[in-house]
């Protein structure tokens, strides 16, 4: 048996057991089956990507089950293992197994952990679906697989509306891109007649060039298809559009966002571009909007960054906004620099969001930056490993030192792979991204200074004294208020925050040790190796030699504006703590449009969502209720009710009349009969 | 002379008198049970006329077992009556409605 067996449905397996056995395992068995089968299948993955990476390892399907065979439409249930895909294994489960590790902790007073773990292992086996799926067919049922459970997960809290509301979102949000998804394996199977992608790959050349006619205009068809394909991938991946579900996707429990941000779902997008690279490289005019889209989705989220109070949403957009890198990385025909950051991000974003989860924690609940401060001393393990996360992000590295933190290799490698591309699009991506570069160095600097620099703001934090109260409650009043009256002093509240539980701690551990070295260690075998991918992606040798030959000023910009970003932040939140509230004052207009997300969620509620509305409440109206139940149930109902009110008043009960209708029958029976 | 018009034309006023009294009566069952063997005559006159014009026994006959027939259904008919008065004190015909739907 292949371990890759094992990887893929062992979280399954996990999941049925959890979440069918429920509240009869109870909460211990639940999470540890899970769990335990998590790191199960992360241990079995590192040895395939390090045997990949050692070369041992060679590219293997490992067939499943027979599933349609219909005419000339065949695919099957098969396990693909190749370079690619033993990267994503490696990411989902690590990035996975620790995030059900830190669920143990961060769950523990919820009362659904059963269900809750359930979710997470279903969600991970339905990505380990996708990314090993070797049909189009499987690899959209990965697809729809992880819509459903990030569904499931993001409206965990189902009893919050605005979970609820946020889950829906993303699931409609999501159906639009699948929509194009769909659209792209229809349209792939008309052409090529398979789904199989290893074969769908070795026909793409010979299509290029080649015609159809879509929407009465002839246009390429490998253009077409990428384009639709793309479409999915935006929607999966948040790209500029399809993006406004990621942000309140928030609205889950914190280790659920680092899932979806790291490891599962929004790389899906990515994964599908580098799958399916060779296609996409027959059509020029997709690759240039992949381009221009993840260029624009990458600094039109990072500045929106700037400006969000939530801790949790700043670091959702810069998962939008890193999207954005990968993508545009992919665009400019760098594969391997695309699936690079993608490796990178997940250790640090999801370093990021659990360090963000640990921070919530110990702020019972608080979530707005505004009400922290002054947690580096409170809590220093968190700390560290938000700081280790921050410089990952913000790609901490010197060129010559040939040492940097995970983000410097892979985002310095997009920055110089789009200004190497030369044409017109990639410079714009390369200006984009610096710019993207800038703002997300100042944002994650402004997360890190309003957390756990200056003074503590906690006291006005609803959470927080609601905290301070209940703890009071049951302690003795006097001393509680001569703390009070000491703790006003200090911003505190008299609320002392506690660092997190070890089983919090050890993920926090594991991926800052990733997020520092990642980049270090794998940068040579994912940037300079064709070797390495072994025909997994479309590997294009002359563009990383051009890569390398970029002049100087490019290879430092990405540090030049890390340092003014931080500068810009230090300025901000430590320096002059009121030049934020000048800005704003100043830039009312600008500022607003930013923290309102450039208007989008507004756009789409009058450009979609009243109308979509107003069509259902007309339809409601004037269909259901004014023509089908008028007309259907309510006026047979009406009918029958006349007509046996109608029937009533002839049986009276007299025997005089029914005789008289006796005689009458009779009378006509026979004058029938007669004549 | 009397000839079988005579007879069925008395036979014919007789029913309609009966049918009349059925339908017509607002007062008393009893009234009913009479207007019934009125009818029941005037089909026995029809049956016993038929008979002797054309000579042919079997009208008579069948006039007898209608006889029996009616004086059987008078019988019981009264007896309900009786019975229907003990229970409801009445026995009107506008009272009893109780095959009301």
């Amino acid at each position: 048996m292949h371990p890759i067996l094992i990887i893929v449905f062992a979280p399954l397996v996990a999941a049925l057991i959890a979440g069918l056995g429920n509240r009869m395992i109870g909460n211990i068995a639940a999470k540890s089956v899970t769990t335990g089968a998590l790191f199960l299948s992360a241990g079995l993955s590192w040895p395939i990507f390090l045997g990949f990476l050692g070369g041992t390892e060679t590219a293997t399907v490992i067939p499943v089950l027979k599933w349609v065979e219909s005419g000339t439409l065949t695919f099957d249930w098969a396990l693909r293992v190749d370079t690619l895909t033993a990267i994503m294994l490696v990411v989902i489960n690590s990035v996975s197994a620790l995030v059900h590790l830190y669920s143990w902790g961060y769950m523990e007073e919820d009362p659904d952990q059963p269900r809750f773990f359930a979710y997470l292992s279903l969600f991970t086996f339905a990505m380990l679906m996708l990314v090993t799926a070797d049909n189009l067919v499987q690899m959209f049922f990965g697809w729809e697989g992880v819509g459903l459970a990030s569904y499931l997960l993001i409206g965990f809290w189902f009893k919050k509306p605005s979970a609820g509301a946020a889950a829906i979102k993303a699931f409609v949000v999501n159906r639009v891109g699948d929509l194009g998804f769909m659209l792209g394996i229809f349209g792939t199977y008309l052409v090529f007649q398979t789904t199989s992608i290893p074969e769908i790959l070795a026909a793409a050349p010979a299509m290029s060039g080649s015609t159809i006619t879509f929407v009465g205009m002839r246009l390429y068809t490998m253009d077409i298809l990428c384009i639709l394909l793309f479409i999915g991938a935006m929607g999966k991946s948040a790209q500029l559009g399809l993006h406004t579900w990621l942000p309140d996707a928030m609205e889950g429990p914190t280790p659920v966002s680092a899932l979806i941000h790291a490891a599962t779902m929004v790389t899906a997008g990515v994964f599908m571009l580098c799958r399916l690279s060779p296609m996409f490289e027959t059509a020029p005019t997709a690759l240039v909007i992949v381009t221009i889209v993840g260029a624009a989705t990458c600094f039109f989220a990072a500045t929106i960054g700037t400006t969000q109070w939530d801790i949790k949403r700043v670091i959702a957009y810069s998962t939008c906004s890193q999207l954005g890198y990968m993508f545009f990385a992919a665009g400019v025909g760098a594969y391997g620099a695309a699936m690079f950051h993608l490796f990178t991000h997940a250790f640090f974003k999801a370093l990021l969001f659990l360090g963000a989860g640990s921070v919530i924690h110990a702020m019972h609940h608080e979530q707005d930056m505004r009400y922290y401060g002054g947690l580096r001393k409170h809590i220093p393990l968190t700390f560290y490993a938000m700081l280790a996360g921050t410089l990952a992000i913000t790609g901490l590295g010197v060129y010559h030192l040939g040492a940097g933190f995970a983000g410097f290799w892979s985002k310095d490698a997009i920055l110089e792979v789009a200004f190497a591309r030369g044409s017109g699009a990639g410079q714009a991506a390369f200006w984009a991204g610096a710019g993207a570069a800038l703002l997300t160095s100042f944002y994650s600097w402004r997360l890190m200074f309003l957390t756990f620099w200056g003074k503590p703001r906690w006291e006005q934090s609803e959470h927080i004294q609601h905290a301070v109260h209940d703890h009071h409650g049951h302690g003795d009043h006097a001393h509680a208020h001569g703390d009070h009256d000491h703790a006003s002093a200090d911003g505190t509240a008299g609320y002392h925050p506690h660092e997190s539980p070890v089983s919090m701690l050890i993920p926090l551990g594991v991926l800052t040790l990733g997020a520092v070295a990642a980049g270090q260690v794998f940068a040579p075998a994912f940037l300079d190796s064709a070797a390495f991918w072994n025909g997994s992606i479309f590997y294009n040798e002359a563009l990383i030699h051009a890569m390398h030959a970029v002049p100087y000023w490019v290879k430092y910009t990405a540090l030049v504006v890390m340092i003014l970003g931080f500068a810009g932040a230090y300025l901000s939140y430590i320096a002059r703590p009121e030049l934020p509230g000048k800005f704003v004052a100043t830039f009312g207009t600008l500022h607003n449009f930013v923290y309102r997300k450039w208007y989008f969620d507004e756009l789409y509620d009058a450009l979609f969502v009243k109308p979509a509305f107003a069509f259902g409440r007309w339809f409601w109206q004037l269909g259901d209720v004014g023509t089908i139940d008028r007309f259907g149930p309510n006026g047979i109902a009406w009918a029958v009710e006349r007509s046996a009110t109608a029937a009533k008043s002839i049986q009276s009960g007299y025997v005089y009349t029914y005789a008289l209708i006796m005689l009458l029958g009779l009378v006509g029976a026979i004058t029938y009969v007669l004549l | 002379m009397i000839g079988i018009e005579h007879y069925l034309t008395v036979a014919a006023i007789l029913f309609v008198l009966g049918v009349l009294g059925i339908f017509l009566n607002r007062k008393n069952v009893i009234v009913i049970l009479m207007a019934v063997e009125l009818i029941l005559l005037a089909v026995n006159i029809n049956l016993v006329a038929f008979s002797a014009f054309l000579n042919d026994l079997t009208g008579q006959v069948f006039a007898m077992l209608v006889l029996t027939v009616a004086a059987a259904e008078a019988a019981i008919g009264l007896a309900i009556l009786v019975i229907y008065f003990r229970t409801h004190g009445s026995i009107a015909v506008d009272d009893i409605n109780r095959m009301k739907g």
